[in-house]
């Protein structure tokens, strides 16, 4: 009922979006997941294949999955693509680490243009999820498989089910983007009761032979029976490959236009080109240095060759401003480089190269199964057991993680074990705080002298060995320039109230002083003696001083 | 409210609000940990706010180029992060970030400090007037540098640290996620007053960078013995 207010062609590019987002959101998840560094290259020239106008590589077969679940369709409110990822022990074991949920809600946003803001959103969200899959427990986990544990991924289109988390999970949210037709929201589940792991603990073992990602369409078994059968032999000849559907072969050309703003021509075209014939790929390799790849994996190197671009380098100065002082008010600035660069010349577009590329070093295997780690080296080795709980240096302090991001903590906790003083001061939301903010409005320099000073001559210090006084100046209220009270336990004028009135130095007490001057006395030839011999570097410093 | 859209609601040519987003993040680390505590957050924001090269095309439609990006791994700290695949970019930031860590283990530092990344507009002056930079959000990095005792100590840094900054990274994402104020996409003849079109592959939005020590007292010991003995021997 909400679809009369959309241009059929809206809803179409709405459709495409919503689905190619979805794609490329399990791609840059199960790519996180890898245990290796992702590195994709930027290209100034857009060669159409690249979505949200991010350079994310395909793994063909991860897209098959991803089709697979959706099966034709989209997500909506009921309806959430969940991406799993669990953990699996070269014993069996295993247990869900994960769930990356892409959930549509009713919330709809109708003002939104649909080919220029949701798409541009669309993009940001994506920049969101690559950072947010890098500080999610599991990221580090998966960085260091392969000796005892593997990562695996399984994609389910449905109701979402963290059951399997175990106790106290948590939750992140990527982020939101609202449409005409709902409000896509992507968030993170995680476990951190992770009880019987330990990283410390995966050192020592040889390598398992067996594949980083597996998936298997029914939920794992906990127990250590056998994994879903799979059909990958090495060395076999196998013809088959993945079915190219139309819509793998599409291409999306984006174009959006400034004038008048309104205005956006999106264009989706297909490529067409021929199915390259299947190819196939050595056998497996044997895993070294205890990195256990999977054969596909291994042969799939991201590599990325865009365009060549004749720009000349910008020649980029710094000049950098100083100027010290009592209040430290001068920032040293850095002008970053802002100054035109024109716009480079635009060559052609090698857009159906890379897409074939893609195409041409996929795998061909029967089935979408691999085998599952059964290395008869575990039997041999001493590894993850029962008895090991008691050696885990806690792992709850690995990976125990709050995820507040709004605590207020009291400004005098300045340790560095909770140091956390996140956004609460500059909130736009408060204007009372902006108002007082002086990065917003800051405050006019004082137009008579600086107030330290002419409080050092204060009457009220009367300690101050200065000699100068203004007797008739009488401090009211201590508020230095640039100084902020809230932030800094100790700024300088809570410093200069609190050093104010010092204690008298002891030994100018009558007593103690009486008892001392006697020693002093007795002292002095020695130590007139003494400054004498050194009479010559006394003058020197004196000199100095000149 | 301008919300929903990612152009600013007042008529064009106008200023935008002069609401500066402002966000502040706090860190406390070893001074080896300094510069990759800084590269992480500052490569964060950056990746959301870079965008492909815009290639102008005839009655002002534009295409957008691609943006590639690459994990980073700390050596000092337990914290990988993404960065934009822009090598003139990462210099950029590599060398503010080593002055501003040098200027912390500078005399008269206590280890206090902070940096500051503005994303501005231009808004070109008619002469004699030059050029008004709007700042519409300011990121500021609190650093305070920690001394560490023992190697236990050390390692224990490292995690924590590293725990901290996965924290940084969710708050800046929330902050990114709220989709405020951003600038209007430019024409061609007014590109280079919301972008840093620069750099050869990637298209930051226009950023400064700026640091600043605190220094409680304001000047180095030395300094201040000179001048109260001179004061003294004045009398």
């Amino acid at each position: 009922a909400m679809d009369t207010d959309l241009s059929s062609q809206d809803r179409k590019d709405l459709d495409k979006f919503i689905k190619f987002f979805a794609l490329k959101t399990v791609q840059v998840i199960v790519q996180a997941r890898l245990g290796e560094k992702i590195c994709t290259r930027s290209s100034s020239s857009p060669t159409g294949s690249d979505w949200f106008n991010l350079a994310i590589k395909d793994i063909p077969e991860v897209t098959h999955e991803a089709k697979k679940a959706l099966a034709g369709q989209l997500p909506a409110v009921g309806r959430s693509m969940c991406v799993e990822i669990s953990l699996k022990t070269s014993e069996g074991d295993s247990m869900e680490l994960e769930i990356w949920c892409l959930e549509m809600n009713e919330k709809c946003d109708k003002e939104i243009k649909v080919s220029y803001t949701v798409y541009n959103r669309l993009s940001l969200l994506l920049k969101s999820l690559l950072a947010i899959t890098r500080v999610t427990p599991a990221y580090r986990l998966s960085r260091k498989q392969g000796h005892e544990y593997v990562i695996l991924y399984r994609i389910y289109f449905g109701e979402v089910q963290l059951s399997g988390l175990g106790e106290g999970f948590q939750t992140v949210r990527v982020g939101t983007v609202g449409t005409p037709v709902g409000t896509i929201t992507l968030s993170c589940a995680y476990r951190i009761n992770l009880a019987f792991m330990s990283t410390r603990q995966f050192e020592r073992t040889p390598p398992i032979m067996g594949i980083i990602i597996d998936h298997f369409v029914d939920r794992p078994y906990p127990s250590s029976s056998p994994m879903h059968p799979c059909n990958y032999r090495a060395g076999e000849d196998n013809g088959a490959v993945y079915p190219s559907g139309e819509d793998s072969q599409e291409v999306c050309t984006t174009s959006f236009s400034t004038s008048p703003p309104s205005q956006c021509v999106f264009t989706v075209t297909k490529a067409h080109f021929p199915t390259p014939p299947p190819v196939v790929t050595d056998t497996l390799k044997v895993p070294m240095m205890g990195l256990a790849f999977s054969h596909q994996l291994s042969s799939f190197r991201f590599s990325y060759q865009p365009a060549a671009l004749g720009v000349g380098s910008a020649d980029m100065g710094y000049p950098v401003l100083f100027s010290g002082g009592l209040n430290a008010a001068h920032p040293h600035q850095l002008i970053g480089p802002g100054k035109e660069g024109g716009v480079p010349p635009v060559p052609s577009q090698p857009a159906h190269g890379t897409q074939a590329d893609q195409e041409r070093m996929c795998t061909p295997l029967d089935g979408v199964h691999y085998s599952a780690a059964t290395p008869s080296s575990s039997e041999d080795t001493e590894t993850v057991s029962n008895s090991s709980e008691g050696k885990c240096a806690s792992p709850h302090d690995i990976f125990i993680r709050k995820v507040g991001a709004f605590v207020n903590k009291p400004i005098n906790q300045v340790t560095m074990a909770n140091l956390d003083i996140p956004f609460a001061m500059f909130a736009p939301k408060n204007v009372e705080l902006e108002d007082n903010d002086p990065m917003v409005n800051p405050p006019e320099s004082p137009e008579t002298e600086s107030p330290l000073q002419g409080s050092l001559h204060s009457e009220g210090s009367s300690g101050s060995s200065t000699g100068n006084t203004h007797d008739d100046f009488v401090m009211i209220d201590f508020k230095p320039a640039f100084s902020k009270d809230d932030i800094l336990p100790m700024d300088l004028g809570t410093f200069y109230r609190e050093f104010q009135n010092p204690p008298q130095l002891s030994s100018l007490s009558i007593d103690i002083g009486a008892q001392s001057m006697a020693e002093d006395l007795d002292s002095l030839p020695e130590k007139l003696a003494v400054h004498e011999k050194n009479v010559k570097e006394f003058d020197a410093f004196v000199e100095t001083l000149q | 409210s301008c919300a929903l859209s990612s152009r600013c609601c007042a008529p064009s040519g106008a200023a935008p609000a002069m609401n500066c987003r402002a966000e502040v993040l706090e860190v406390s680390v070893e001074g080896r940990q300094v510069e990759e505590a800084m590269l992480a957050v500052l490569h964060t924001v950056l990746l959301h706010r870079s965008t492909g090269k815009f290639h102008y095309k005839k009655e002002g439609t534009y295409s957008i180029g691609t943006v590639g990006t690459q994990d980073v791994d700390c050596d000092f700290i337990d914290f990988a992060y993404v960065r934009v695949s822009s090598e003139e970019l990462d210099r950029a930031l590599r060398k503010a970030v080593g002055e501003f860590k040098d200027a912390l283990r500078g005399s008269g530092s206590d280890g206090m400090g902070q940096i500051s990344l503005e994303f501005y507009q231009k808004k070109k002056s008619r002469w004699p007037f030059s050029d008004e930079c709007i700042p519409w959000e300011l990121w500021t990095i609190k650093v305070n540098v920690v001394n560490l005792a023992n190697e236990q100590e050390r390692q224990i840094c490292r995690e924590k640290v590293g725990e901290k900054l996965c924290e940084k990274i969710i708050n800046i994402v929330e902050v990114m996620n709220r989709h405020e104020y951003l600038p209007k996409m430019p024409t061609q003849s007014e590109v280079d007053n919301v972008f840093d079109t620069s750099l050869k592959e990637v298209q930051p939005y226009l950023y400064k960078i700026s640091y600043q020590i605190t220094d409680s007292l304001g000047t180095s010991v030395t300094t201040t013995m000179r001048r109260l003995i001179k004061d003294t021997l004045a009398l």
